[in-house]
């Protein structure tokens, strides 16, 4: 939780810590989600740019991918630069994630022959700096690989995110083997909210963190990405008719 | 006599090597032109160098009327061999060029296949059956001149396979060393190197080694030096390279070769270097390399832009990445998406080069579209009432998902202008949700009332974020 009156000595400890796990001296920049109750409870305030993350999709999400690929598109969204999207098999659908603010005019893939191609060519962007974000399909992680990655990430100041994607719902198991990630999401669906009418509403995700470094986890549960790739709170959470909160982060 | 005939006239009875006044007997109208040695091997050596700009780096004539190509280390820029064979035919056949491929180990296996495989234009020989695919072509395919193959002939040799299982000394002794040389040649017993087309005007830089080179190291310096006197060599006549082939000569006589293509015209040596020096683990130097040669195959007049105003910032340049993973992965498998106006999901999607110009355009978004679309629509089970509501369960993959929301139709029409097949065909498609919220794109093939507008089963098609 975070804490209502600054502590020094926390504080104080937690440099300390950084600077042995070999930090930088500076500190990294931060993508906020633009949701409260989701920032408020990250240690920075935010997504760390420079860094890996790990998203996947909970039950079965975790072999399509649908929620995660949404969650990361929103991600890669909201920042202003190209992004590259390393894939095994190309089964996106560009006007889908134009729907979650991923201009196809931003977005290069790079379809790889095999896993290792994808890593190899999600480390190139990530090296590169010149991109926000690189997205990667990947179903195995090593701790290696991961710590790889994580270096590049942190030399480019460039966002990458692996998206864990597995073949059966058994190789999920994999998830929770240790990886160099910051941290590690897990987006499920759940029913959207009745409407009035018949028909359904805007998509509502389950948002876990499932593990933060020097951060604690938590989960939430958030809607869908809109047009500009923001998440929302949905409406009896936050405590309004839900005509304002669907148009605080409207479609712009 | 005559040198060459097309389909018709050799339809007709006409072979090569007759007499013109005993053909134009045969056929009335013939139309005759002589024939013109120098314009064709002219012509072929045009044919040459377009070749060695867009297949591989080591092309060189065979006359009188073949090319071969060295396409070790370049298939795959091509997406494998089956495909640069396709490509290449059908790039000939359009600029209407009777075209017969083949693809070997040997040069001399190549050029047998490609006259005398009459059964396909392009075939290709698995890596070591070059013996095998050999025996049953006739002599005349070695490349011997004609008095030693009827000679042959009189002696009760009629295929090359004949031919491999005989004592070779008194073949030698008969008819000189020649038959055996080419038959080894053949089967790959002894090299045979390809003299590359070298065009005039080519920039070219080389270095001989005193000492055979082969740790990646040395190879990485002397690419070093060989990019820096490329780029002076470029810069001096205002150019940038978008193809450079890097060529070692190995001490046994082989040539290995390296292709980087760059996506725009570049003289960076530095972005040069990377670009080969990534290379180096697929050149095998063997016992040694003596020579590098490193040619720009294709340059593009390059001239200097500004870089940045200081009023805005420039977009980051990217085109190092690009061209770094396109020689990576192949060029086909770097692209961006940019829509096209169709209705039908699969086709409203195209891929354009990864450095094209900003499109400004995106897809209507007055439906939902799906985060994933599954590479065809699969069929599933279902129970609707027709004609226009959504199914109360689905079952796909052997999982029964019961529908509690759903949204649709939304109805899309075949293009009828495109094929016959699709001048009645419907799609009504629906987006459901199920009671944990997993979200489904599915259709309808018919409009639910008309038998001629599609099979009236459901199909999935994408699945939602």
């Amino acid at each position: 939780m975070t804490d209502a009156v600054p502590r020094p000595n926390i504080a104080a400890l937690r440099a300390r810590i950084a600077h042995l796990e070999g930090a930088e001296t500076h500190a990294r920049k931060v993508l906020p989600f633009g949701v409260d109750a989701l920032d408020g409870r990250l240690p920075q305030g935010g997504l760390e740019m420079g860094c890996l993350h790990e998203v996947a999709g909970g039950g079965r999400g975790a072999l399509d991918g649908a929620a995660a690929a949404c969650f990361a598109a929103g991600i890669a969204a909201r920042q202003p630069r190209p992004v590259l999207w390393c894939v095994t098999q190309a089964d996106l659908f560009a006007p889908g994630l134009e729907q979650v603010g991923l201009f196809p005019d931003r977005v290069i893939y790079v379809e790889a022959g095999d896993e290792n191609a994808v890593l190899a060519s999600m480390e190139e962007g990530l090296r590169h700096g010149g991109l926000g974000a690189v997205v990667a399909d990947v179903a195995s992680l090593s701790m290696t690989a991961s710590r790889r990655l994580h270096l590049a990430a942190k030399a480019s100041g460039t966002i990458g995110i692996a998206l864990r994607r597995w073949r059966r719902e058994a190789d999920a198991s994999d998830f929770g083997q240790p990886t160099a990630a910051m941290t590690r999401w897990r987006v499920s669906v759940l029913p959207s909210a009745p409407l009035p009418v018949p028909g359904i509403g805007r998509a509502r995700w389950l948002i876990e963190l499932i593990r933060a470094r020097a951060g604690e986890s938590f989960d939430l549960e958030l809607e869908g990405c809109d047009g500009t790739g923001h998440l929302g709170l949905p409406a009896p959470v936050a405590n309004r008719p839900a005509t304002q909160a669907g148009r605080q982060y409207g479609l712009g | 006599m005559i040198t060459a005939a097309c389909e018709l006239a050799i339809g007709q009875g006409l072979r090569i090597g007759m007499p013109v006044s005993k053909a134009q007997a045969m056929v009335p109208d013939l139309r005759i032109e002589a024939a013109d040695p120098a314009a064709d091997h002219q012509s072929l050596e045009r044919l040459g160098l377009w070749l060695l700009q867009r297949i591989a780096p080591i092309v060189a004539v065979d006359p009188p009327d073949g090319v071969v190509i060295d396409v070790t280390g370049a298939d795959h820029l091509h997406g494998g061999e089956e495909a640069l064979l396709e490509m290449l035919l059908g790039r000939l056949t359009l600029s209407g060029i009777t075209a017969h491929l083949a693809i070997a180990d040997t040069w001399g296996a190549a050029h047998a296949l490609a006259r005398h495989h009459r059964k396909t234009k392009a075939c290709i020989a698995l890596p070591g059956s070059t013996a095998s695919v050999l025996a049953p072509l006739p002599l005349a395919a070695l490349r011997l001149p004609p008095a030693t193959v009827a000679g042959l002939l009189d002696l009760g040799f009629a295929t090359i396979g004949d031919l491999i299982d005989t004592p070779r000394a008194p073949l030698t002794l008969r008819f000189g060393p020649d038959l055996c040389r080419r038959l080894d040649q053949a089967l790959g017993a002894v090299g045979e190197p390809i003299d590359p087309l070298r065009p005039e005007g080519l920039i070219e830089v080389r270095r001989s080694f005193a000492e055979p080179i082969g740790a990646a190291e040395t190879i990485a310096r002397s690419i070093t030096r060989l990019v820096t006197d490329l780029c002076t060599a470029l810069e001096a006549r205002g150019e940038g390279a978008r193809r450079l082939d890097l060529l070692c000569w190995r001490v046994d006589n082989r040539i290995e070769t390296v292709r980087v293509g760059l996506a725009v015209a570049q003289r960076d040596p530095k972005r040069l270097t990377r670009l080969l020096c990534n290379k180096i683990p697929s050149i095998d130097p063997g016992f040694g390399i003596e020579i590098m040669t490193l040619t720009a195959a294709l340059a593009e007049p390059l001239v200097p832009r500004q870089a940045t105003t200081l009023l805005e910032q420039a977009p980051p340049d990217i085109t190092d990445l690009v061209d770094m993973l396109s020689n990576r992965v192949g060029h086909r498998a770097v692209y961006r998406l940019a829509p096209v106006a169709s209705d039908v999901p699969e086709r409203s999607v195209t891929r354009i080069g990864a450095l094209s110009p900003d499109q400004g355009i995106g897809w209507p978004g007055h439906w939902p579209r799906p985060s994933r679309l599954l590479p065809r629509p699969e069929p599933i089970d279902t129970m609707a009432l027709m004609p226009d509501h959504p199914p109360n369960w689905i079952s796909w993959r052997g999982i029964r998902y019961r529908v509690v929301r759903a949204d649709g139709p939304e109805r899309i029409f075949g293009e009828w202008w495109k094929r016959d097949a699709e001048a009645k065909a419907v799609r009504d498609y629906f987006c459901i949700e199920d009671e944990a919220g997993h979200r489904f794109w599915i259709f309808r093939a018919g409009d639910g009332e008309d038998a001629t507008t599609g099979s009236h089963c459901w199909f999935i098609h994408g699945v939602f974020g």
